[in-house]
């Protein structure tokens, strides 16, 4: 354990720690509304952010997290008002995002594509004391929202339509899922990368639902996937020389596989046990397995 | 009946894009009637139902719950909601007591579910005959068991309306005889009932009152038609495919 001697070490499995907390914890409402890539857009319109700060020589992370938020507001008007010609100002939005990025940047005097680079796919190492205070005051905020909001934020990430009709407030709790999604790209920033962090707030989902039934259950276990993958890619690219971001993504998607070949065995042992409690209790829904009686061909549209 | 109406519908006009879809409905429901909107595909009677819920802008007229003007209406947990669905799935594993937990958001404050919240919710479950499946997940149920949960959704809040949007589309026939029992206990117990229905089928003896809209306008107001030819038979299961509002094949998730 030599490596937590280091300063430098201790700040990155720090970062590590709350990116692998906070990403599966906003990811898992994105991908239950079936908006898994929206963090790779975010992603992309926070490089803007990323190059305004090496321009307006102010930290490039506050700096990305107020040009992410103020991109992911637009992505939810975008949503609400352009359903038709949606896709195309998205498509506008990311890459006029990494355009402007990648500009700023080269205009800054400090600043060229490698220090970009170091935002794109992380960079341990370069993470200073400033950005790990960052860190921490920002992911405090996405785990206060996703935990302390958790029954409104399922109920509209579930069903929009009806969650009106229970009286939460849909829009509010739209912007502030797209917020905090925000605010998790950059606090994943500087330990996965841009480019990468949609992986870490989408695959440890994926992997866990494998696994469950409930949404509790795929809650915790992403989570748990996240902070194992990020304190192991942590880990091994201090021993290995091997760049953090890659190495946590990687790793995500091996838990992926694994517990996909996992969960084969087990739903066939379940699906055997509903079997065995079926017979046991035939009483259930007999009329399950008979096929509606008076169905016609030719049935014709009426009333 | 009592004379101050739950659902009031003056002149309502709408439009989905600039499509009309309602040229100025008239509609009263007052409380505890069971009314049936009935009409073809497209005659705007799901568009009718969520212009009372918000869902859908209304360009002219005036909607009032409960004798509110709907933009002033706030007093949600009065209101059961089922949706026009296919499923009650999301994009996450979710049991079935997860999802008739939001039902009750309504009554909850904060968000913080009480035990008698909890006990609610899973007399919402039990009285859709899945009380047994409580902790399963969704994706583990049939179309009608699904149908049946969006009910149990609606029924946590325990609201004094319900609005159902086809409860009975695409349903096998056990799930339609339960949810026929459901609905008739809600009404015994005097709760008031609009809902989209495609024909009359097992509902029929609870219906009051037949709305039927052609084009978006109300062609007839009164007793429940008669059913006739193959449509009379018992059982008839009138099945359409309607398209899911979330079938298009390719997608990125970004604009749904």
């Amino acid at each position: 354990m030599e490596f937590l001697d280091y300063a430098f070490m201790q700040r990155a499995l720090l970062a590590a720690v709350l990116v692998g907390i906070t990403a599966p914890a906003i990811g898992i409402y994105l991908v239950q509304r079936r908006q898994a890539l929206m963090g790779d857009g975010i992603g992309h319109v926070a490089m803007t952010g990323v190059g305004l700060g090496f321009l307006l020589n102010t930290s490039p992370v506050w700096m990305a997290t107020g040009v992410s938020v103020v991109g992911a507001v637009l992505m939810e008007l975008i949503r609400w008002y352009g359903k038709t010609r949606g896709d195309i100002a998205l498509a506008m939005l990311f890459y006029g995002g990494m355009a402007g990025g990648v500009m700023f940047i080269n205009l800054a005097p400090t600043g060229s594509n490698a220090n970009l680079t170091s935002y794109l796919f992380g960079s341990l190492s370069t993470v200073s004391e400033s950005d790990v205070t960052a860190i921490c005051v920002l992911a405090a905020l996405v785990v206060l929202v996703t935990i302390g909001l958790r029954r409104q934020l399922f109920a509209v990430s579930q069903d929009e339509e009806f969650a009106r009709v229970t009286g939460l407030p849909v829009r509010a709790l739209n912007l502030l899922t797209a917020i905090t999604a925000a605010v998790t790209v950059t606090v994943a920033m500087r330990v996965v990368g841009l480019l990468l962090v949609s992986a870490l707030m989408v695959v440890p989902v994926a992997a866990a639902q494998q696994l469950t039934r409930s949404f509790a259950a795929t809650f915790a276990i992403a989570v748990a996937i996240g902070v194992s993958v990020t304190i192991g890619g942590t880990v091994t690219s201090y021993y290995q020389d091997v760049p953090p971001g890659a190495t946590i993504v990687l790793l995500t998607i091996g838990a992926f596989i694994a517990l996909t070949a996992l969960a084969t065995p087990l739903a066939r042992r379940r699906a055997r046990a509903a079997a065995a409690e079926g017979a046991s209790q035939s009483a259930g829904d007999p009329a399950e397995c008979v096929i509606p009686a008076s169905r016609e061909a030719a049935d014709r549209a009426g009333v | 009946m009592s004379s101050e109406p739950v659902i009031s519908l003056r002149g309502v006009r709408a439009e989905l894009g600039s499509r009309p879809v309602l040229r100025g409905i008239d509609l009263t429901v007052g409380r505890g009637e069971v009314v049936a909107l009935l009409g073809a595909n497209g005659s705007g009677k799901s568009t009718a139902i969520r212009t009372v819920i918000g869902q859908v802008p209304v360009s002219e007229g005036e909607i009032e719950l409960f004798g509110v003007p709907r933009r002033r209406f706030n007093d949600w947990r009065r209101v059961g909601y089922v949706p026009q669905r296919t499923t009650a799935a999301g994009g996450v594993p979710a049991t079935i007591t997860e999802i008739v937990a939001s039902g009750r958001l309504s009554r909850a404050r904060f968000g913080m579910l009480r035990k008698a919240d909890h006990a609610a919710v899973q007399r919402a479950i039990a009285l859709v005959g899945l009380a047994d499946r409580a902790k399963d997940s969704v994706n583990a149920l049939s179309g009608g068991q699904h149908q049946r949960v969006l009910i149990a959704r609606a029924l946590a809040a325990e609201p004094e309306l319900l609005i159902m949007d086809e409860p009975m589309a695409g349903v096998d026939l056990a799930s339609q005889e339960v949810l026929a029992r459901t609905l008739r206990e809600q009404v015994a117990q005097g709760a008031t009932v609009l809902l989209v229905l495609h024909e009359l089928g097992p509902l029929e003896p609870l219906i009051d009152r037949a709305v039927v809209l052609r084009d978006g306008c109300v062609l007839h107001d009164g007793p429940p038609p008669q059913a006739v030819g193959q449509h009379a038979l018992p059982g008839h299961d009138h099945v359409h495919p309607h398209a899911a509002h979330d079938a298009e094949p390719i997608r990125t998730g970004l604009l749904s």
